[in-house]
């Protein structure tokens, strides 16, 4: 869209309007394409175009400082109009807030008044023709192939009262492949990210899973206890995603969260992981390029609106497996007197060398997963978690898959299970299965853990 | 459901702000362009929904967010297969192109199930509704009450929880939604739709002076359909409950982790709503059943060769589905493929008795009609079956609870929900919860920490040994049941009695 209703146009109209003492400006362009299919043939599908602007008007008072904060779709210039006034009246009508701080005054997007990025059905032109063709050999062999796969094009634009003119767009998707066999019993289950769908061979998936539904041919009966596990990238991944999600800096200065110190405080330089695996943030990271500037709609645990448009860099959240930062707001910094490190969009958790078929050559005995799923928090203070395997959990002996057992329970902690991985296999770009909705980018290894407690995921079924 | 206000009536309460939308023109053009296409069935949804939110911590407010999201969806039928499109923009050529996006999606589609040699998409035939409105019941509008008013509400009741000794942090929230909806169809059918939403939750942090592990406590008072007259006091007596967390906490502080085993539990109401959820609601939806949910959500147990025949608890277990319940979260008029709501049984004298479906499941396993429970979070997702209001009946001439606990020789309370986890078949879970009292020979003796029951669905209603009577049926609920892909969110509730199950497997979720 260009002219008056080009997102950079209505940034600036809104900083032309408001009359408090500060504004920022943030508008998300987004649009989004996707497909589902289920036993053999597409159910759903879509194309969805929004535009969500959110304005933050501050006034100083006397005695703090009042702010407004309002969220709205808009498509025109009498549609920021509207939410500016009223961003301005909620301002002035609002009692002084502790966590208002003023607007980012830094950095400036050559790219600012280009226009927004965007998808369209296009995008699945290869991989539709793909899709058919796999779909219709599921139908064949009595498979049946579940699935969905989606991409996102989001261009963000924000905008302050001292100066900030910001602009990045981001391209994401994903794709998630469940194969199960004629009976319904036995499943098998593939995701991947991608940025545009041209990395995606959807044969070759097939091929993988048709490998691995191969494997549950035979069923082998585990009794609950204490197993070896190896934990594919992709569980990893989920259990680093909810690790983070419990990074706050608040929380663990309050003794929230396992973070915390013994005496009170953040344990900051705490050793996590013996291993000595390392887990970083970088909106740089090739392939899994996440925004270069904070940019919230809406505050949560670990992000406040107050600070759109920080500068966001390369942040190490553990170094040689131990603890080096938590996530702050410029508010829960001041209140902790930790450092200010804002969230970052991605995760990298590096590894060693080993492939994942690797790992299974060198397994005397022990369960491998497929993934994770139904991750819920028991405990937060301690991170405890309980989920289930899901889709495939395979018995390895003497470096070998010999048969497939069925789903289990885990009740157990990221934090003890990086503490207990004996060892992590070779980084890689991988899908949280369960987290993939709100975290989809992550680089993590297999880990192998020597005592993960396991209870049936179905008693009695 | 039938109304009884008159049409003009009902319309005078809807956001005036969403009437002023040229909705019938967008409907026109959305329709005739689909049309034109040579589409089959085709349905247009405008919806606004603002949500509002407010958290305090230790008494001091710091988070808002108040976000309105307005938007068109439009679904075409179109070589069989359906295709979605959805935008923001609200002006007749955006949403004609949003259809031409919507029959571009289903021409993939088709192009894909004809490779695969899929079948096409058939609904079940429903009666036309036309210019059908209806509004839930809402006495103050939240979002008319000041800011100021929101805000002092919840940091007035934590400066007055922090004075505890016991109380060391407060966490206070507050959501509010409302949601409008228009939907017109090819059909002919148009309904206009609001309904409010509301839920206010204290959390308290103490800490265990033996081990210095964090504890917490939070309000059990449900989300509800309604509006501000809720916080103060209409449907749940907030001052009540504010005033016995501090010492819930104290005791729970102190409390012994619980010892692992096999207890007689009497679940209360805000906690076994979560449990009839999980076991109930989503194993008896028939997308779910059908194989729609595979990949995401999950499949059921509850097969369609098992309806009428599986014993799926003990006789005088009655569960009924329910789209009219007052203050429901589920509860609106018509659903999002214009259905008139209803209420139907899942489970009659502890048989599988029906399932929730929307028009295209319901054909699909040869269902005369939907029971009404398509809906979408709002315009940008595309329709689904989603839950209706399940509840547990209670027994008419049942016992009190303190009839229920006294009837247990040893055993648990558990009050309050916790977290939640079920496999996706809807076999085995495990829940946990705020409060666990320990019960011994019929009386109450302690609090117990870590607690978590786990079973397999059938098993566990099958264990269902009383039911409480009306007295101690309370509706519960959740804003944000999530299912679909891209995953949406649906608010639902759940209404139930105290009951009490034999001999559950309790684990320690601590050492």
């Amino acid at each position: 869209m260009t002219g008056d209703g080009a997102p950079h146009r209505l940034a600036e109209r809104a900083l032309e309007l408001f009359t408090g003492d500060a504004c920022t400006v943030l508008l998300t362009e987004t649009s989004s394409a996707h497909l589902r299919w289920a036993r053999n043939a597409v159910t759903t599908n879509g194309v969805t175009h929004d535009r969500t602007a959110t304005v933050v008007v501050s006034v100083d008072r006397a005695d703090g400082v009042a702010a407004g904060l309002l969220t709205r779709d808009v498509a025109t210039p009498a549609d920021i109009e509207a939410l500016v006034r009223d961003a301005d009246a909620s301002a002035r009508a609002a009692t002084p807030r502790p966590d208002a701080r003023p607007p980012i005054g830094e950095g400036r997007s050559s790219c600012f008044t280009a226009p927004p990025e965007g998808t369209s059905p296009a995008v699945f032109a290869g991989f539709a023709a793909d899709l058919g063709a796999v779909l219709g050999g599921g139908r064949r062999a009595r498979h049946e192939w579940y699935g969905f796969a989606r991409h996102d094009v989001s261009t963000t634009y924000l905008a302050t009262s001292s100066g900030a003119r910001l602009r990045h767009a981001g391209h994401s998707g994903s794709v998630e492949v469940t194969v199960q066999a004629g009976d319904h019993h036995r499943s098998v289950w593939s995701g991947q990210f991608t940025e545009d769908f041209r990395d995606v061979d959807l044969a070759a998936v097939g091929r993988d899973l048709e490998r691995r539904l191969a494997w549950t041919r035979r069923r082998v009966a585990v009794p609950e206890g204490k197993y070896e596990v190896l934990l594919p990238p992709a569980a990893t991944a989920d259990l680093l995603v909810r690790l983070y999600d419990a990074l706050g800096g608040r929380e663990a200065a309050e003794g929230g969260s396992p973070f915390g110190g013994p005496g009170g405080g953040a344990d900051v330089g705490r050793l996590l992981c013996p291993l000595g695996l390392s887990l970083h943030s970088d909106p740089g990271e090739p392939g899994l390029g996440a925004r270069p500037f904070l940019a919230v709609h809406g505050p949560d645990a670990l992000r406040s609106p107050f600070d759109n448009g920080q500068p966001l860099h390369r942040t190490v959240w553990l170094a040689d497996g131990r603890l080096r930062n938590l996530v702050t707001s410029r508010y829960s910094a001041e209140l902790t007197g930790l450092p200010f490190v804002p969230h970052v969009g991605n995760l990298v958790l590096g590894g060693g060398t080993a492939t994942l078929d690797e790992m299974v050559r060198t397994t005397r005995r022990g369960l491998l997963f497929t993934c994770l799923w139904y991750i819920r928090l028991v405990d937060p203070a301690t991170l405890l978690l309980t989920g289930l395997t899901r889709d495939g959990v395979f018995l390895v002996e003497d470096g070998e898959v010999v048969g497939a057992c069925e789903d289990f329970r885990f009740t157990d902690s990221p934090v003890d299970l990086l503490g207990r991985a004996t060892e992590a296999g070779r980084a890689e770009r991988t899908l949280p299965r369960d987290a993939r909705s709100w975290f989809p980018r992550v680089v993590a290894p297999a880990l192998r853990v020597p005592d993960l407690a396991l209870s049936p995921a179905a008693p009695g079924s | 459901m039938p109304n009884p206000e008159s049409t003009k009536d009902v319309r005078r309460r809807l956001d005036p702000a969403f009437l002023a939308l040229p909705l019938h023109r967008l409907a026109d053009a959305a329709l005739s362009r689909a049309r034109r296409h040579g589409a089959g069935h085709a349905d247009v949804r405008i919806t606004r929904t603002r949500r509002g939110g407010w958290l305090a911590r230790d008494g001091d407010l710091v988070a808002t967010v108040d976000g309105t999201a307005t938007g068109c969806g439009v679904r075409v039928e179109h070589r069989g297969c359906r295709g979605f499109a959805a935008t923001t923009d609200l002006r007749p050529a955006a949403v004609a192109a949003a259809v031409d996006q919507a029959v571009a999606m289903a021409r993939l589609a088709a192009g894909i199930n004809g490779t695969a040699g899929a079948a096409p998409v058939r609904l079940s035939e429903e009666p036309v509704h036309r210019e059908a409105v209806w509004c839930a019941p809402c006495e103050i509008d939240p979002f008319a009450v000041p800011d100021a008013e929101k805000a002092e509400f919840l940091t007035a009741a934590s400066r007055g929880l922090l004075g505890h000794a016991a109380v060391r942090h407060v966490e206070a929230r507050l959501r509010v939604v409302r949601e409008t909806r228009f939907y017109a169809d090819s059909r002919d059918t148009t309904t206009t739709q609001q309904r409010v939403r509301l839920h206010p939750v204290f959390t308290v942090t103490g800490t265990d002076a033996a081990t210095g592990r964090a504890r917490t406590v939070r309000t059990r008072g449900p989300a509800t359909g309604r509006g501000w007259e809720y916080a103060l006091g209409a449907g749940w007596d907030w001052v009540d409950e504010l005033a016995q967390l501090p010492e819930e906490l104290a005791e729970k502080t102190r409390a012994p982790v619980v010892r692992p085993g096999r207890y007689d539990l009497v679940l209360d109401p805000s906690n076994l709503a979560l449990t009839i959820h999980e076991t109930i609601g989503h194993a008896t939806e028939l997308d779910r059943v059908l194989g729609y949910e595979a990949a995401y959500a999950g499949t059921s147990f509850a097969t369609l060769d098992r309806l009428g025949r599986l014993r799926y608890g003990v006789p005088g277990m009655h569960v009924s589905a329910d789209r009219t319940t007052p203050h429901g979260l589920a509860t609106i008029g018509y659903d999002d493929e214009g259905v008139e709501t209803q209420s139907w049984p899942l489970v009659e004298d502890g048989v599988l008795a029906g399932y929730q479906t929307d028009r295209e499941t319901a054909a699909q396993a040869g269902f005369p009609r939907s029971t009404g429970c398509s809906y979408a979070e709002d315009a940008r997702h595309v329709q689904l079956p989603r839950m209706a209001n399940v509840s547990l009946h209670p027994d008419p001439a049942g016992p009190s609870l303190a009839e229920l606990i006294a009837g247990v020789e040893h055993g648990i309370h558990v009050v309050g929900d916790g977290s939640w986890s079920i496999d996706p078949r809807r076999h085995g879970f495990q829940f946990t919860g705020q409060l666990f009292h320990r019960i011994e020979h019929g009386r109450l003796v302690g609090q117990l920490n870590d607690v978590a029951y786990r079973g397999d669905t059938v098993r566990f209603w099958n264990s269902l040994a009383r039911l409480g009577g009306p007295a101690t049926y309370l509706l519960c609920g959740a804003f944000n049941c999530g299912k679909g892909q891209p995953v949406q969110a649906a608010p639902v509730s759940h209404g139930s009695p105290a009951a009490v199950f034999r001999d559950i497997h309790v684990t320690a979720t601590a050492g």
